[in-house]
C-alpha cells in the first residue's frame, strides 16, 4: 500500500502529461474513479463493498419491497400497485390488531427492563471481582444464548407444562394437589421464557460500560464521604447509562417479533403481533396487510425506543 | 470499590443463582432425553436409550440433518469471507460515511427476524424463485455476518498492521501479503468465525422456517415434530444432540479466539 502511492507519488511528478503512456502506467490524468480507488476513502470503500452491497441488496431491498407492499391492495392473487392507506387503517384501528402490538410492546419493554436489571449485579460482578477470569464468565454466561433458540423456547414448554416438570415435581412433593393451569399460555409464560432467552444479550453492553468506568471516581467519591449507594447513583448509574440504553434497545427491539414464544408458551392470550404477520404470509395471504402490520410495529417500536432513550437521558441528567 | 463482605456474598449468590437459572433449561432436556418415559415429568423413572435409538433409523431426519449440515458450512465460509472485508475495512482504512456502512452491516442482529424473514420471502417470491436449501442460505448469510464481523474485528485489532506493510515493502504483492501474512495471523480469529456462524445458522429457526419450502433444517424438522405429542420424547433427544454439538462448536472457538489472544499477548 505504502510502496504503491509512493511509485505513483514519483510517477506523477516527472513524467509529461501529453506524452503517450504505456498501457497500465498510472498517470495524473487518470480518470477521477481510478483516482479515488487509490486513495484512502477509495479503499475502505472498495474493501467494505461486499459485505455492505449484499447487505444493500438483501436487507434494505427487501424491506423497501416490504414498505411498497404495505401501501398496495391484494385482490385474491394478484397484488393491486394503486396507493391505498387501507391497510394501515386496519392495522391500526381494527381491535385485534391493535391489542396484538399493545400486547407485543408491553412485552418487549417488560422483557427488556426485567433483563437488564437482573443483569446489571451480573454484569457488575465479571466487571469488578471477574479479575483474571472476566472471558471465561462472560463465555459461561453467554453460552445459553447462542445455543438452541427453539429448543430453550420448547424447555421452558416442558417446564411450564400442565403436565410438565413444574407441576409433576410439586404434585410429587405434595405442595399441590392438583396442577396450576395458571403456569403456562399467558403473558407471564412468554415474558418468563423472553427473559429467560434473552439474559445474556443484555450483559454485554453493560459489561462494557462497565469496563470502560474510571475506578478513581468511586475512589474519589468515597473519600470525599459518599456511601456505597450515592456512588451508584451519581456515578456509577450516569456513566453506564450508555450500556444500559444499549442492553435495552438490543432486547427490546427484536423481542417484540418474537414469533415462537407466543407460539409455544403463550396460548390464546399470549398471542403476539409476529403471529398475526405469519398469517398474513401464510394462510390468510394478504401480503399488503402482512406488510403494514410489519412496518407499524417498526415504526411504534422505534418511536417507543426513542421516546425511553430520552427519558433515561432525563433522569441521567438529574443524577448528575 | 471496597464492599462490605456481606454484600459480596449477597453478590457472589446471586450470580451463582442467576448461572444456574440460566443453564437450567439447557440442561433439563438432556436429562429427559434419557427418562424413560413418553412425557418429561417428574419423578425420573428410568434410563433409557431408546429415544436415541429411534432416531437412527430416522430417513425424514436424517435428511434434515443433511440440510442443516448443507447450509451451516456455506452460510459459515461465506459469512467470513464478507466478515473479513467487512472487519478489514472496519479497522484499517478510514473512510466518511464508514459508520453508516458498518451500521447497516450490524443491522440484523437489532431487527426482529420477523421482519427480515417476511421481506426476503415476498421478494423471493416476487422474482419467481423457489424456495429451496439456497433461499436458506442467503438468509443465514445476512445474519451471520455480524457475528463474523465482531470475531474478525477482534482478530484485526489483534495484530499490528506494520506487519503487512513491512512484507509489501519486502517486495512481497498484495496477495502474496494476504496469504503468508494476513491470514496466517488471522488464522484462529478465521476458524472461529467460522464455527460460530455455523452454530448460529445450524440453530436459527425463524429465517429456514419462512424460507426452506420443502426442504427442511434441524430446527424447522423439530418445529414440525412438536405436532405430534408422542414424538417429544425423539425431539428431546434430537434437541440434546443439537445442544451438545453447539456446545462444542462454541467451546471450540473461544479456546481458538484465547489461544489468539495469548499469541498477540507475547508480542513486544
Amino acid at each position: 500500500m505504502a510502496t504503491a502511492s509512493a511509485f505513483s507519488y514519483g510517477k506523477e511528478q516527472h513524467l509529461d502529461p501529453s506524452a503517450p503512456t504505456l498501457p497500465g502506467v498510472r498517470t495524473a490524468r487518470e480518470a477521477p474513479v481510478m483516482r479515488f480507488m487509490r486513495s484512502e476513502a477509495g479503499k475502505g470503500w472498495l474493501t467494505i463493498s461486499p459485505p455492505l452491497l449484499y447487505a444493500v441488496l438483501l436487507l434494505i431491498g427487501p424491506i423497501i419491497v416490504i414498505v411498497a407492499n404495505s401501501f398496495w391492495s391484494q385482490d385474491y392473487l394478484t397484488i393491486d400497485r394503486t396507493f391505498t392507506l387501507e391497510n394501515y387503517k386496519a392495522a391500526l384501528t381494527e381491535p385485534i390488531y391493535r391489542d396484538l402490538l399493545m400486547r407485543s410492546l408491553f412485552v418487549s419493554v417488560t422483557v427488556a427492563f426485567v433483563t437488564v436489571i437482573l443483569a446489571y449485579p451480573v454484569a457488575w460482578f465479571v466487571s469488578f471481582h471477574g479479575g483474571r477470569y472476566k472471558g471465561l464468565w462472560l463465555f459461561i454466561i453467554t453460552v445459553p444464548f447462542w445455543s438452541g433458540y427453539l429448543l430453550r423456547i420448547l424447555s421452558w414448554k416442558v417446564i411450564l407444562g400442565y403436565k410438565g416438570v413444574l407441576n409433576s415435581g410439586l404434585l410429587y412433593l405434595g405442595v399441590i394437589t392438583e396442577p396450576l393451569s395458571t403456569l403456562i399460555y399467558n403473558v407471564n409464560a412468554v415474558i418468563i421464557t423472553l427473559a429467560h432467552s434473552w439474559a445474556a444479550f443484555a450483559i454485554l453492553p453493560l459489561f462494557v460500560s462497565l469496563e470502560k468506568l474510571d475506578r478513581s471516581l468511586l475512589e474519589a467519591a468515597a473519600d470525599l464521604g459518599d456511601g456505597p449507594v450515592r456512588r451508584f447513583l451519581r456515578i456509577t448509574l450516569p456513566l453506564t447509562m450508555p450500556g444500559i440504553i444499549a442492553a435495552l434497545m438490543i432486547v427490546m427491539i427484536p423481542t417484540v417479533g418474537d414469533y415462537v414464544t407466543p407460539k409455544l408458551v403463550g396460548g390464546k392470550d399470549g398471542v403476539m403481533i409476529a403471529n398475526a404477520i405469519q398469517v398474513q404470509f401464510g394462510k390468510a395471504s394478504n401480503w399488503p396487510l402482512g406488510a403494514a402490520l410489519a412496518v407499524s410495529t417498526m415504526v411504534i417500536v422505534s418511536l417507543l425506543a426513542g421516546a425511553i432513550v430520552l427519558m433515561l437521558a432525563g433522569i441521567k441528567r438529574l443524577l448528575k | 470499590m471496597k464492599f462490605l463482605p456481606s454484600s459480596r456474598r449477597v453478590l457472589s449468590a446471586y450470580v451463582i443463582i442467576y448461572v444456574a437459572i440460566l443453564y437450567f433449561p439447557v440442561l433439563l432436556l438432556p436429562v429427559f432425553s434419557f427418562n424413560d418415559s413418553a412425557t418429561p415429568k417428574l419423578p425420573l423413572v428410568g434410563f433409557t436409550f431408546k429415544w436415541y435409538e429411534g432416531l437412527a433409523g430416522n430417513e425424514a431426519m436424517h435428511g434434515a440433518a443433511w440440510n442443516s449440515l448443507v447450509v451451516g458450512i456455506i452460510a459459515a465460509f461465506l459469512s467470513t469471507i464478507l466478515g473479513i472485508c467487512a472487519a478489514r475495512a472496519m479497522t484499517r482504512h478510514r473512510f466518511r460515511g464508514k459508520g453508516a456502512a458498518s451500521g447497516l452491516i450490524m443491522a440484523p442482529l437489532i431487527l426482529p427476524e420477523i421482519i427480515i424473514a417476511i421481506s426476503l420471502l415476498v421478494v423471493m417470491l416476487s422474482m419467481g424463485l423457489q424456495l429451496s436449501l439456497f433461499t436458506v442460505i442467503l438468509g443465514h448469510l445476512l445474519i451471520c455476518l455480524p457475528y463474523s464481523v465482531t470475531v474478525l474485528v477482534s482478530g484485526f485489532e489483534g495484530f499490528d498492521p506494520s506487519m503487512e506493510e513491512a512484507s509489501l515493502d519486502l517486495g512481497e504483492s498484495a496477495f502474496g501479503t494476504l496469504r503468508r501474512v494476513t491470514l496466517p495471523m488471522l488464522a484462529p480469529s478465521i476458524i472461529s468465525s467460522i464455527l460460530v456462524t455455523f452454530t448460529i445458522s445450524l440453530d436459527e429457526f425463524i429465517l429456514a422456517f419462512f424460507l426452506s419450502g420443502s426442504e427442511p433444517t434441524l430446527p424447522v424438522y423439530i418445529w414440525g415434530q412438536l405436532r405430534f405429542a408422542a414424538k417429544l420424547p425423539n425431539v428431546l433427544a434430537l434437541g440434546s444432540i443439537l445442544i451438545a454439538a453447539s456446545l462444542v462448536l462454541l467451546t471450540a472457538a473461544e479456546l481458538l479466539r484465547r489461544r489468539a489472544e495469548r499469541k498477540m499477548a507475547i508480542r513486544p
